[in-house]
């Protein structure tokens, strides 16, 4: 697999001129995950959106191997998992359908599934524990097997960038460790991730570099330098509290999250 | 009168025969697209369309060109104006939608009143299947093969365009063309549509036969298989009734559609008003 590397220059966006993120450089590399962390308003969706090419930067630009992302998005190179997803649950789509979706970039005209599509797929189904529901109208999952469906999507896609927006939002932690497990799996064979979260107990667990936001970038390098309760209070305005980082091992006693979701 | 006669009688009708294998092709084509358009959440824009053609339709009358070629330009440059107009005011998109649609169907109405001596306005409005022309009649054959054509090898990309366009566009799926493609079929079918239950009717050709599937049906291929069922069998059921009653071909083909409706609202086995208590009370 031949590396990926993401270059965001400078990269100003503007909502009807307002600024939701100012000046914001930052390399990702292959073989990496980067957790980027953030209050809410902060801009993480922005620089997702950014990088996917949905809102046009005022400044900067954003690079994939060099190229701009229009030039990379036929080959199916990055999987985005969105915030929220906005599709009609009662959509009469399967989990398996929706799943095969991440596959069409790879399909002919007709997106006529090959032996391999369906591999890729059950593959990602059975990764998330969903290959059971596989044939669930997508209305009909609780909203952990949502978000599940989705990242197996972007597991099928194979894509070898990955951008993540709160996968863990509203899932129990046993998906948490499942979905974490599975980053830690794509990293070694070298995947480009970045991965925006609230659970600031589970970061240094598995990210191996920390972007902190504010309508810009605050901080930005390795986690052990970066994520410290002085930079995180400047991220949150102070309003941390007693989050100490001695805790954040991922440990049983993970109630934070509840307040993040 | 027995059934048979009931079903024979007409038959011997030259124009009869043609009403009833155009309606059912009609039936076809707009409840096939009817499906995108009910997932789609496209019903407004369809009526919108299918009112804004109008003009169109009368000026390709006068010129003496193909009626599809005059639907086409005012149906696309509806949306158009629609976008343009959301764009640069603040006025809310109903409402925008309204004023279009209602402002070309206008025009249409006043030019068909200026040309009168060659177009007859209650034909449009309403539907004239039972004196349908040859020529009209090749015309909807031609936009029906287009509008298959096209829906069977766009079929998933279409899918997955009405079901989350933002993974559509993540991997490089051209998102502007597949929405100018359904608009297209949209104004074409409308002008299909338009010959058998005229304009005022077509966007319920356009929407019911899709929503009646869709409450009984948790699979796209199955919800278009019974889209079309509901579509071509009010569409030839309507036109008979409307042979033996002597009333409109239109009203009886669109009374019949939503009457499946209402059947599929309260007896649909999953989503079916009998069946939502039931829902309820189950953990
Ligand atoms: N489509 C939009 N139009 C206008 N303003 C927007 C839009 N999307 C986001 N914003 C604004 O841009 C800023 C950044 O939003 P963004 O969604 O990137 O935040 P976020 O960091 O993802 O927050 P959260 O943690 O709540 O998801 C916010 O102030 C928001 O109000
Ligand atoms: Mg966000």
């Amino acid at each position: 697999m031949n590396a990926i590397r993401i270059d965001i220059e400078n990269v100003t966006v503007a909502y009807h001129g307002k600024v939701a993120l100012h000046s914001a450089s930052l390399q990702l590399q292959a073989g990496t995950i980067c957790g980027l962390v953030g209050m809410n308003g902060a801009g993480k969706s922005t620089l997702f959106k950014a990088i996917m090419g949905f809102v046009q930067p005022a400044g900067g630009r954003i690079l994939i191997n060099g190229l701009p992302i229009r030039r990379v998005q036929k080959s199916s190179l990055v999987a985005y998992v969105p915030q929220s997803e906005e599709v009609d649950w009662n959509f009469p789509v399967s989990v398996h359908d929706v799943v095969m979706m991440g596959r069409y970039g790879y399909m002919n005209l007709l997106r006529i599934p090959r032996l391999s599509d369906q591999r890729a797929v059950r593959e990602a189904l059975e990764r998330v524990e969903m290959w059971q529901m596989r044939d669930r109208q997508i209305g009909e999952l609780s909203g952990g097997q949502k978000k599940r469906t989705f990242f197996a999507r972007a597991l099928a896609q194979q894509g070898k960038v990955l951008l993540l927006d709160e996968p863990f939002a509203g899932v129990d932690i046993k998906t948490e460790k499942m979905m974490i497990h599975l980053l830690m799996e794509l990293r070694q064979t070298g995947h480009t991730i970045l991965i925006s979260t609230h659970d600031l107990a589970s970061i240094t667990t598995f990210c191996d570099q920390v972007v902190l936001i504010n309508r810009t970038i605050l901080a930005y390098g390795n986690t052990s330098e970066v994520f410290t309760a002085e930079n995180l209070s400047r991220t949150f305005g102070g309003s941390v509290g007693d989050f100490s980082l001695a805790t954040s091992q991922l440990a049983p006693g993970n109630q934070e999250e509840q307040e993040w979701t | 009168m027995d059934l048979v006669q009931w079903f024979a009688a007409p038959l011997q009708y030259e124009f009869m025969v043609k009403a009833i294998l155009v309606s059912a092709l009609v039936g076809l084509v707009c409840s096939a697209l009817s499906c995108y358009m009910t997932l789609k959440g496209w019903a407004l824009m369809g009526d919108a369309v299918s009112h804004a053609v109008l003009p169109g339709v009368v000026i390709a009358y006068v010129l003496n060109i193909p009626l599809a070629i005059g639907a086409f330009v005012f149906g696309v440059g509806s949306v158009l104006a629609i976008g343009f107009i959301k764009a640069k005011t603040r006025v809310k998109e109903d409402a925008v939608i309204g004023l279009v649609f209602t402002g070309f169907f206008a025009l249409g109405i006043v030019l068909i009143s200026k040309v009168k001596s060659t177009v007859d306005l209650g034909h449009i409005l309403f539907g004239n299947v039972l004196g349908i022309s040859d020529s009209d009649i090749t015309q909807t054959v031609i936009i029906s093969i287009i509008t298959l054509v096209t829906l069977a090898i766009l079929r998933k990309d279409l899918i997955l365009f009405c079901f989350d366009s933002t993974h559509a566009r993540s991997i490089g799926m051209n998102i502007t063309f597949l929405y100018y493609v359904l608009l297209s079929l949209l104004s074409l079918t409308a002008v299909a549509g338009l010959q058998t239950v005229g304009i005022i009717l077509v966007v319920a050709m356009l929407v019911t036969p899709g929503a009646t599937a869709y409450l009984l049906s948790d699979r796209f291929d199955q919800m278009m298989l019974i889209a079309i069922a509901s579509g071509v069998f009010s569409s030839v059921m309507g036109t008979y009734i409307s042979y033996h009653i002597d009333g409109s071909t239109g009203g009886c083909i669109v009374v019949l559609q939503t009457l499946l409706f209402v059947i599929a609202m309260i007896f649909a086995p999953k989503h079916g008003l009998l069946v939502q208590p039931k829902a309820a009370e189950s953990p």
